[in-house]
């Protein structure tokens, strides 16, 4: 396996932001996530969850709804405006002033026509989806208090709007009240307090669940207005509600931390006297659970603990796999860490700001496992803000360390760095082409002289870089006249090649000495999370979503044997059920056959000349190897060779000492950064 | 041989009655009970045991109401028989014989005569193998029916009979398993599995310990063993299936009920908490806690007013001796956790726990808490010794001596000296002397010593307050005593110190002698009592029955029997060895005169014998044959392994058994008011005043009086007249009348009745049988209407003019007035 020095960092305080909305898109299978930092994250589903596309947040911008209509999603917030997102070049497309104070929901219609929007102001707004924009149509019969959440019947006929104390229904039509059905208020000191309706949901055959903050989920008939049964789920609040699609499950998340399922059960079998009966209770948050969403095989939740949980829910699950276990997702599936390689300087990035810290170094060796002495610190060289209100989407530092780009949805901003012994400063190149505007994403070439910018409809700008200033070089089309936004950029160590990975799952491979697309790589079901470029052979080894690898020879513009023997054989069955993707994939340069890569739990490397596990063989075979002589450990090793050490890990690289940087972020560092949760009695205790 | 038929072993009560859940019969009236080889009867109403079905020869297994008949009920038991009783009556109507050792026994209404049975699958019931069969039970009028017809439901069923239940309307049978849970429906013919994980993340363990299923949706409840209680819903698919979790208890659940309307699950566990569910209503819950035990079962009545619960307090094994109160003549044993009961064995009832701990008992499993081991009285019923200890290891044993005084006001004892530190060991033994001048208490203990106690000793208590304190430490070579025992004058101690006796004189606490017969330890040690006192009889581990003659320090005769209990009778000669070999256990009853044993009994009981005491009578028997003497003056009562109380009963003796048995049982047809209460127990007084002095003039004021009465009681309230103008003529009419000649004809009437009743009188020579009858009379007057026919004209005519006004039963009353 060869043995690294590793920097083991833990001063990047990445603090992921709660969750406060979800939407599910059922056609494209799509999961929509709102944080509280105002950032919009668009998950596949089907596809082990990976995180397409990410669209940035703003300061003071809080996102208090989501909501999908047809493949255009929607968002509104306490700002008052409601936006729409232009998902193909992950940025916020417009934003329009619903004219009623905060916003604290919105929700639009199966059919696709309308969104309603509740407002501070005791207003429930129509809007009419148009083709490129949404047009105010008119207001609901104003009431007093705000409207806290609302739901569409799937007629579309009737709108439920959870408020203060109560639930009104009004007749879309005319835009008046049908029914006012009045919310007990707790008992005892929670008298005096008002009971916030925190959720609604609508059913098709006119019963409407509430969920509040007396801690109750109350089902009501729309016909008559009346209590039907109320289940007391919890002492705090029920946040959110989620139906399922065929309406046999109810899902609700409390301020606990619990979900708790409710179904549609016949109490006497075989016939159809179906009941609402609680069943199953989830619990996987510490904090508030601001959303769930029942999605066709599991309930997806998140809260502030800023954490997303996959809970599969086993009876709609055909054959259990990987692909349908527990999945907690704490970090994003993009590199928040660049490295310089060569000058040893790390750049984090912030939602708000970008930090460089110089790496410590130490002195002396030591016995493999053993922690080395720290003859230098590691030191922050600097903290840059960002100017605007907009946060930054991507960012990178050049191998070199020179030079430091950023990317915001409306400015792209490039930096030099003087380092001269302590003294660091940068001035900030003024001058930029006008095509360098925004990136999605940022990539230096390996010797520095370029600087990659991708752009919408999957152009990649080329842009040299040198002491007088840049240049704007050239742009990269791609042949398949895709409009997806890249997500993954890699330059080849010799600077003969780049590729891109966009959204489409596509992967473009440009000839940058002839500035002219060389190749596409054949498109795999499963998105690409990570790529590297083989500094000899010029193998594109590519990492997917679903934990396949493939390499692709970029000169012979076909999968490797060993990529076709990987194909056939097929993975260990271990390597396939790990829960989170690959971010990187780097190569040691004093063993070509070595390819290193790591997720959020592991570090591994696969050594190319070793034969391949299969199913049969133990996969985690380290300790068993230490115990065997040289000799028998030949015929147990196999090419995966898996390092656990580190754990909860964003980044790792290889920098050109030949030593390993491993960020780590500790999933317990980020837990006492959270607020306290609601305090529980423990039995017991 | 012939005699020994003559005195048999009675089983009377004590065994366990919390082996199976109890059941309330349908008009709530009774509780029945599977107890020992009988099914007891209770009444709800006035709490008392009111007789036992008795014919089963083992364990008696399950019992359930027979759904076609409320006033029915099934037993099995592990004889094999399926017997069907009229528990009203106590009548065994048939007995079903199956041929397999029986474990449960299910019904349901759905499946009319068939009844669903546990039986073992192989033959050694150490492999713990049940199968689940429905048996088809035969149609005929014969009593005894083999019943053949079997056939297998299911072959994976729990040994814990309350893993399997009926669903709704008997639809669907569900059983569970570890960690299995079965679901059988009968009209499909087909079974659905539901597994859950082996453990949980913190290690809790799931398995199943109890089901109940909803009487009226498809909804089953199981209890688990980390005290979780999940409802099961949906189980018509293997894969939709779905439960809901609840979690109160912190141990298993012991037991799980529906009530019958299904509005609420009960649950209980070894908490001693019942906690009600509200059914469909989440966690909201209930609770009655503090029930004194940890709760095995519970049942509802089908009213779903009564709830029962059968707790663990009548408990595993019972530590301290058997004793005889000698003041109340109750048998005194372990009750509740650091409680000494007294039962009463005449009636076969708890009196009061004695609470000898005085600590919180905390329930909770696997806690080491106090026990009370050994207990004492001394011979007036004054002073009562108790030893309580805690800890298994003899490391951290901690242990107290008790003395308890009677208290004659309070009439109970009261606790007078605690000693912590009695011995630096376990206490092994203690006696009180059996002089009736001053007491003593002699304690053996682990540590190579015996002590003396006695009361006052100590100069510095002060003169109101006796205390007790150490009197005398004697031990002999370092060896460890284990007996002691005083001679009946208490003039001298006997204890023995592994294979020797020794011989001490209580007044100057010199050795007198040293016995010794080995090889084998001493086990167990007597004297002999009233013209026996010169001898001591001891036995040894090595199958050896000793007796010495104290007078010449001499063995006077030995035997070789291996004997694992030996019990004197103090109000005679007599002494009891149970013998214990090959699988069953022998009694032997000798006087120590005489190396031949009065009377022997073969394989008294299977199980290994337990405890034995010998009960004096209230008043002796006059039995002069030879095989019966020996229970003239008292009774031997033993408790065996598997806390069956037994005794040797004689003819005479069950013949008054079965009638005290029979004064039990209350008439249920009058309401029990404290009006009647009053009104029946004047009554009897009556009979039993008039009776003897003139049979046959007072007779006739009975039945009259009876018709008034009933018809006071029947009428309603808001139309009888005031209570002061019925009062006077109320109280006259219980008067006796001197007017017997204006009522000729009612009189010649009763009086023929009256001699009907003398010749039953003849018959039974016992008072109770009239009681019955005048109840009987006064049921049958109580709804005139259907009883006319048997009147006669004189008495119609008679009913006719009573009836003519409303209130024309009191002129009559008024009439008879002189």
């Amino acid at each position: 396996m060869g043995e690294f020095k590793v920097h083991r960092v833990r001063f990047f305080d990445y603090m992921p932001s709660g969750i406060r909305a979800l939407a599910f898109n059922r056609d494209t299978e799509r999961m929509a996530v709102a944080r509280m930092d105002g950032s919009v994250e668009i998950f596949h589903c089907s596809d082990r969850f990976f995180q397409e596309k990410i669209i940035p947040g703003r300061e003071q911008c809080g996102i208090e709804g989501l909501s999908w209509v047809g493949e255009r999603l929607f968002s509104a917030g306490l700002n008052g405006g409601i936006t729409e997102y232009d998902l193909t070049n992950q940025k916020v497309k417009y934003t329009i002033d619903a004219y009623g104070g905060p916003i604290w929901t919105i929700t639009g219609n199966q059919q696709g026509t309308h969104l309603a929007v509740g407002c501070e102001d005791g207003t429930v707004k129509l809007f009419e989806v148009n083709e490129d924009k949404i047009q105010f149509e008119r207001n609901l019969d104003r009431q007093k208090s705000r409207i806290v959440s609302l739901s569409w019947h799937p007629s579309g006929s009737k709108i439920a709007a959870g408020m203060m104390d109560m639930i009104q229904i009004f007749n879309v039509e005319t835009g008046h009240s049908i029914h006012r059905m009045l919310a007990d208020r707790g008992v005892g000191t929670s008298r005096s307090k008002e009971c916030v309706v925190w959720s609604v949901v609508y059913l098709s055959d006119g019963t409407i669940v509430s969920g509040d903050s007396v801690g109750m989920v109350k089902l009501w008939d729309d016909q008559t207005g009346t209590l039907i049964k109320s289940h007391n789920v919890t002492k705090c609040d029920v946040l959110a509600l989620s139906v399922s699609q065929n309406e046999d499950s109810l899902v609700a998340g409390t301020s606990e931390g619990t979900v708790v399922q409710f179904q549609f059960v016949s109490m006497v079998l075989g016939k159809d006297d179906n009941e609402w009966v609680r069943t199953r209770t989830f619990k996987n948050h510490t904090h508030d659970i601001r959303a769930v969403a029942e999605i066709t095989t599991a309930v997806v939740s998140g809260g502030m603990d800023a954490q997303l949980v996959v809970k599969p829910l086993l009876d709609k699950i055909e054959v259990r796999s990987a692909a349908s276990a527990l999945r907690k997702i704490h970090f994003p599936h993009r590199r928040l860490v660049f490295c310089a390689r060569k000058s040893g300087l790390m750049l984090f990035q912030y939602p708000g700001h970008l930090e460089l810290w110089r790496l410590g170094e130490s002195e002396g060796k030591g016995i493999p496992g053993s922690s080395l002495f720290v003859k230098r610190n590691p030191e922050k060289l600097l903290h840059l803000k960002v100017k605007g209100e907009d946060h930054i989407r991507c960012s990178a530092v050049s191998p070199c360390g020179e030079w430091i780009v950023y990317s915001t949805a409306s400015s792209l901003r490039l930096y030099r760095l003087h380092c001269d012994n302590n003294n660091v400063s940068i001035t900030k190149i003024s001058k930029l082409p006008k095509v360098l505007s925004s990136a999605n994403q940022l990539c230096f070439s390996s010797d520095s002289s370029h600087l990659f910018s991708a752009s919408t409809q999957s152009s990649v700008h080329i842009v040299s870089l040198s002491q007088s200033g840049c240049k704007f070089v050239g742009t990269l089309k791609p042949k398949s006249g895709s409009h997806q936004a890249i997500h993954l950029l890699a330059a080849s160590e010799d600077g003969e090649w780049l590729a891109s990975a966009n959204s489409d799952h596509e992967v473009h491979i440009y000839n940058l000495q002839t500035r002219k697309a060389h190749c596409t790589v054949p498109v795999y079901s499963s998105a690409v999370t990570a790529m590297g470029i083989h500094a000899t052979t010029n193998c594109l080894f590519m990492m997917y979503a679903d934990q396949q690898m493939c390499e692709y020879s970029i000169e012979q513009k076909q999968y490797t044997d060993w990529s076709r023997t990987v194909q056939r054989k097929g993975l260990h069955r271990l390597w396939m059920e790990r829960d989170t993707p690959c971010l990187n994939v780097m190569f040691n340069p004093q063993n070509p056959s070595h390819v290193i890569l790591h997720d959020t739990y592991m570090l591994c490397i696969i050594d190319q000349s070793l034969p391949l596990p299969d199913d049969k063989t133990q996969f985690y075979n380290q300790l068993t190897l230490k115990s065997l002589t040289e000799e028998q450990r030949k015929s147990h090793s196999h090419a995966f060779k898996v390092c656990k050490t580190f754990k909860d890990i964003l980044c790792v690289e290889l920098i050109s000492d030949q030593s390993l940087v491993v960020v780590e972020r500790p999933l317990e560092d980020v837990a006492t950064q959270l607020p306290a949760p609601i305090k529980q009695k423990k039995f017991a205790t | 041989m012939v005699e020994q038929s003559e005195v048999r072993v009675v089983r009377c009560g004590g065994s366990k009655i919390n082996l199976r859940p109890p059941i309330i019969s349908t008009d709530s009236r009774f509780v029945l009970c599977a107890s020992g080889d009988s099914v007891k009867v209770y009444s709800t109403r006035t709490e008392e045991w009111l007789h036992s079905l008795q014919g089963h020869t083992n364990q008696v297994t399950g019992i359930t109401l027979n759904p076609a008949n409320h006033l029915q009920v099934y037993s099995c038991s592990a004889d094999g028989t399926v017997k069907l009783w009229d528990f009203i009556d106590g009548i065994l109507i048939k007995t079903f014989i199956i041929g397999y050792p029986l474990f449960a026994i299910y019904v349901s209404e759905k499946h009319d005569g068939i009844v669903f049975l546990h039986i073992a699958m192989d033959t050694d019931s150490k492999n713990e193998c049940f199968q689940l069969v429905a048996v088809h039970l035969p149609k005929s009028a014969e009593q005894e029916v083999e019943a053949k017809e079997l056939s297998a439901v299911s072959s994976r069923i729990s040994p814990n009979p309350s893993c399997t239940a009926f669903g709704r309307e008997g639809q669907y049978i569900a059983f569970a398993r570890h960690l299995q849970l079965n679901v059988y429906f009968f009209r499909k013919q087909k079974t659905y599995s539901f597994s859950l994980k082996a453990t949980d993340k913190k290690g809790a363990k799931n398995a199943f310990t109890c089901i109940a299923c909803h009487p009226a949706d498809d909804c089953i409840a199981t209890g688990h063993e980390d005290g979780k209680i999940r409802l099961w819903r949906n189980f018509i698919h293997t894969k939709e299936y779905t439960y809901s979790t609840q979690h109160w208890h912190h141990n298993a659940v012991n037991t799980v009920c529906f009530t019958p309307e299904g509005t609420n699950l009960l649950s209980g566990g070894i908490e001693s908490v019942l906690v009600q569910w509200q059914y469909g209503a989440g966690n909201r819950k209930e609770f009655l806690p503090r029930l004194g035990g940890s709760i095995l079962h519970v049942s509802t009545s089908s009213d779903g007013q009564l709830f029962c619960t059968s707790h663990s307090d009548n408990r595993d094994a019972v530590l301290t001796d058997l004793m005889i109160d000698p003041r109340s003549k109750a048998l005194v044993l372990n009750g509740k956790p650091g409680h000494l009961q007294f039962y009463s064995l005449l009636r076969d009832k708890h009196l009061y726990n004695l609470d000898i701990v005085q600590q919180e008992y905390i329930y909770e499993a696997g806690l080491d808490q106090f026990e009370v081991v050994k207990a004492a009285f001394d011979i007036k019923g004054y002073w009562l010794a108790t030893v309580e200890e805690r800890g298994q290891k003899s490391s951290d044993l901690e242990f107290s001596l008790k003395l308890w005084a009677y208290d004659e006001r309070t009439q109970s004892f009261v606790l007078n000296t605690t000693i912590t530190a009695a011995h630096t060991d376990r206490i092994m033994s203690m006696c009180f002397s059996s002089s009736e001048e001053t007491t003593m208490l002699v304690t053996t203990a682990e540590d190579g010593q015996f002590k003396a106690w006695c009361q006052g000793a100590d100069a510095d208590t002060q003169q109101d307050q006796n205390f007790w304190s150490c009197d005398f430490v004697g031990s002999y070579h370092n060896l460890k005593p284990t007996n002691c025992s005083f001679s009946a004058d208490s003039s001298l101690l006997a204890v023995s110190f592994q294979e020797v006796i020794t011989i001490w004189s209580p007044d100057t606490w010199e050795l007198l002698t040293t016995l010794c017969q080995p090889p084998g330890v001493v086990r167990d040690l007597c004297f002999g009592q009233l013209s026996c006192s010169k001898y001591l009889i001891a036995t040894t581990t090595r199958n050896l029955l000793c007796c010495w003659n104290l007078l010449t320090c001499a063995l006077e005769w030995s035997t070789s029997v291996e004997v694992s209990k030996l019990q004197p009778d103090p109000l005679s000669e007599n002494v009891a060895a149970f013998s214990y070999q090959s699988k069953h256990t022998d009694l032997f009853v000798f006087k120590p005169n005489e190396p031949r044993p009065l009377f022997t009994h073969k394989n008294v009981c299977s199980e290994k014998m337990h405890r034995a005491v010998f009960v004096p009578r209230e008043e002796p028997l006059n039995n002069c044959d030879e095989s019966s003497q020996w229970l003239n003056r008292s009774q031997l009562y033993f408790l065996t392994q598997n806390m069956d109380l037994l005794t040797f009963s004689t003819a005479t003796e069950e013949d008054r058994m079965l009638s005290s048995s029979k004064r039990l049982v209350i008439d249920d047809s009058v309401a029990v008011t404290p009006f009647y209460l009053l009104l029946g127990k004047h009554r009897q007084q009556q009979q039993k005043l008039n009776t003897p002095s003139h049979p046959a003039a007072d007779k006739p004021q009975q039945p009259q009086g009876s018709v008034t009465i009933t018809e006071l009681l029947h009428t309603p309230a808001h139309v009888l007249p005031a209570a002061s103008v019925l009062c006077s003529m109320f109280v006259s009419s219980l008067l006796i009348s001197n007017t017997g000649v204006r009522q000729d004809p009612l009189r010649e009437m009763e009086s023929s009745e009256q001699e009907m009743n003398s010749e039953k009188e003849e018959e039974h020579s016992e008072e109770e049988m009239e009681a019955c009858d005048s109840q009987q009379e006064l049921r049958a007057q109580g709804s005139v209407d259907e009883v006319t026919p048997k009147l006669s004209k004189a008495q119609e005519r008679e009913l006719k003019r009573v009836r003519k006004t409303d209130f024309s039963w009191m002129a009559g009353l008024i009439d008879s007035k002189p």
